[in-house]
């Protein structure tokens, strides 16, 4: 479904430019959920964006259910592939009500039972029709979360790019987001890639991970062999260790030496 | 009413509005100085509206036997030099200053938003030809490029409208822009971006209504210096002509009688003051009240 084929994303220009991404490769099977692991600045959102169409990628293949898509995307390509952003809060326009921001999408793709389609939206992600006349300011962070997977899911489209969806909320509510987002995932047969820097939360969603550091996918495994512990590269055993707690032994491993300072 | 206004639960978009507007209201109640820039200005545009019921005799009646009297109970503001009573003068010219003080910002407003969400939104080149422009524009002392712009145009209050519009503009497209640059990269605006917005739509009902309490605000406390660059046009004798009832105008005539008919100064420049000073307060609890975030 997503297929990227030795992608390279660079920001600026000459001698400012800054690789974010490089030769990045990376297959997405239909309604299949991969998720894509590492620290801040690592270039996974920036993949991510890149999938979206929101940065242009300056090398390199992203084809998208079967068709190769380039700088300008056509409305069908757009509708295909929604994201929800990690911040609810600002993702979602401040001055405008639920309402509003679910008929946007419905406005400019020119579809037909708005209203049928908003309703529908607002239920799927279990809100009332009491949320559907507020501002976000109004709604909690996981309400804000779920109007945002709401907007995502309108267009129904078939790839569903998650940056980070959880990582603002409490963890009660973060339970909440990823359940909805794997009964959503069951009932739509969304094709998902998410972004995290907490293990767990892919783990829960994803089948296949993927490792990014310093823009480079270091490995591709599966959820079952990171549980395990069965990695080939000593970077994901050193993010493994560091995501079981604080330990010493996952910091003198690394090239950040704290113990000799 | 109030329960309606104030419920949890919003059933329409109307509703959510109505009491997004009370809310607002609220605030504008609860800023004491604020409130009282609001009531002068309403109070004015009663004035302006009443003007035939308070003012029944015109701005122009002449009365060359009562030149020049003080004010008493007849002429609560005494008389001008070819007798005609201060006090309709002012009542009268309450409408003109209030149109003028509009139809700038009508065309201010709009202008100054158009060219600065354009170039925020779209930088590059855009940005540079309309920035520089933008310059070109602020580079001159506003009064200057006025009394310009009537030179060429020739005297009188809608030309007066149209340049004082020239100048008012710029600092509002600077502002604009800079919000713009803002909301440029904000999440909201790159998720209605992956739903297929395009320049336009994103303009206009995504980054516009985030400037617009900004612009009005600033709209609002530049109102002030609109009215005096109208009064100072009218003073110089390049705004409205004799014997419009222009409060500038009249300030002008004033000057020359001040030593022995002080009201007829002093009082024109206290209706200026007045409603400079009103916007001027209006204007800063505004803000306050155009946010949604502060309920």
């Amino acid at each position: 479904m997503i297929i990227l084929d030795n992608v390279t994303i660079a920001y600026g220009q000459g001698h400012r430019r800054l690789v974010a991404a490089r030769d990045v490769t990376l297959a997405v099977p239909e309604g299949a959920a991969v998720g894509l692991v590492g620290e801040s600045g690592s270039g996974k959102s920036t993949v991510l964006r890149a999938i979206a169409g929101l940065i242009p990628y300056s090398d390199g293949h992203i084809t998208l259910a079967g068709k190769s898509v380039g700088k300008r995307r056509t409305t069908a390509e757009k509708r295909m592939v929604q994201m929800v952003f990690q911040d609810p809060y600002g993702s979602l326009h401040p001055n405008q009500t639920v309402d509003q921001i679910l008929a946007m999408p419905i406005a400019i793709h020119r579809l037909d039972k708005g209203e049928a389609r908003i309703a529908k939206a607002l239920s799927e992600v279990g809100l009332g029709r009491e949320h559907r006349y507020r501002y976000p300011h109004q709604l909690s962070g996981g309400q804000r979360q779920r109007v945002a997977i709401a907007r995502a899911l309108i267009l129904e489209p078939s790839i569903l790019l998650l940056d980070e969806p959880t990582s603002a909320l409490d963890v009660s509510v973060q339970a909440e987001i990823l359940n909805l987002l794997a009964r959503l995932r069951r009932e739509h047969g969304l094709t998902m890639l998410m972004v995290s820097h907490d293990l767990a939360v892919i783990a829960h969603l994803c089948d296949t991970i993927g490792v990014m550091s310093r823009g480079l996918l270091l490995e591709t495994t599966t959820a079952d062999a990171m549980a395990s512990g069965e990695v080939v590269h000593e970077y994901t055993r050193q993010l493994l260790r560091s995501n079981a707690g604080f330990d010493r032994s996952s910091v003198s491993a690394g090239d950040l030496d704290i113990s000799a300072a | 009413m109030k329960t309606w206004l104030t419920a949890e639960i919003t059933t329409s978009a109307f509703h959510a509005r109505a009491q997004r507007f009370y809310y607002g209201w609220l605030r504008l109640r609860a800023n004491r100085l604020a409130f009282a820039g609001f009531c002068i200005l309403v109070g004015l545009c009663v004035v302006a509206i009443l003007a035939p019921l308070l003012a029944p005799e015109g701005s122009n009646e002449q009365s060359l036997a009562l030149r020049l009297r003080p004010p008493s109970r007849e002429h609560w503001f005494g008389t001008d030099e070819l007798g005609r009573d201060i006090f309709a003068r002012i009542v009268w010219g309450a409408r003109i200053t209030i149109r003028i003080s509009c139809l700038v910002a009508v065309i201010a407003a709009p202008i100054g938003l158009a060219v600065g969400t354009a170039a925020g939104y779209f930088g590059g080149w855009v940005d540079t030809v309309l920035m520089r422009l933008n310059d070109i524009f602020l580079s001159f002392p506003g009064l200057i490029l006025a009394l310009g712009f009537v030179a060429a145009l020739g005297p009188g209050i809608g030309n007066a409208v149209i340049a004082i519009a020239l100048t008012a503009w710029p600092p509002i497209a600077r502002l604009a822009r800079a919000e713009t640059l803002t909301i440029r990269a904000s999440d909201y605006i790159a998720a209605v971006r992956i739903q297929g917005a395009g320049p336009l739509r994103i303009i206009l009902r995504h980054i516009v209504p985030m400037c617009v309490p900004s612009v009005v605000v600033r709209i609002t406390l530049n109102m002030a210096g609109i009215i005096l660059t109208a009064a100072g046009l009218g003073f110089l004798g390049l705004g409205a002509q004799p014997p419009t009832p222009e409060w500038g105008a009249m300030l002008s005539t004033g000057r020359q009688n001040m030593l022995g008919a002080w009201w007829l100064a002093a009082v024109p420049g206290l209706a200026i003051l007045l409603t400079s000073l009103a916007f001027n307060l209006f204007g800063d609890g505004l803000r306050d009240v155009l946010d949604p975030r502060s309920e």
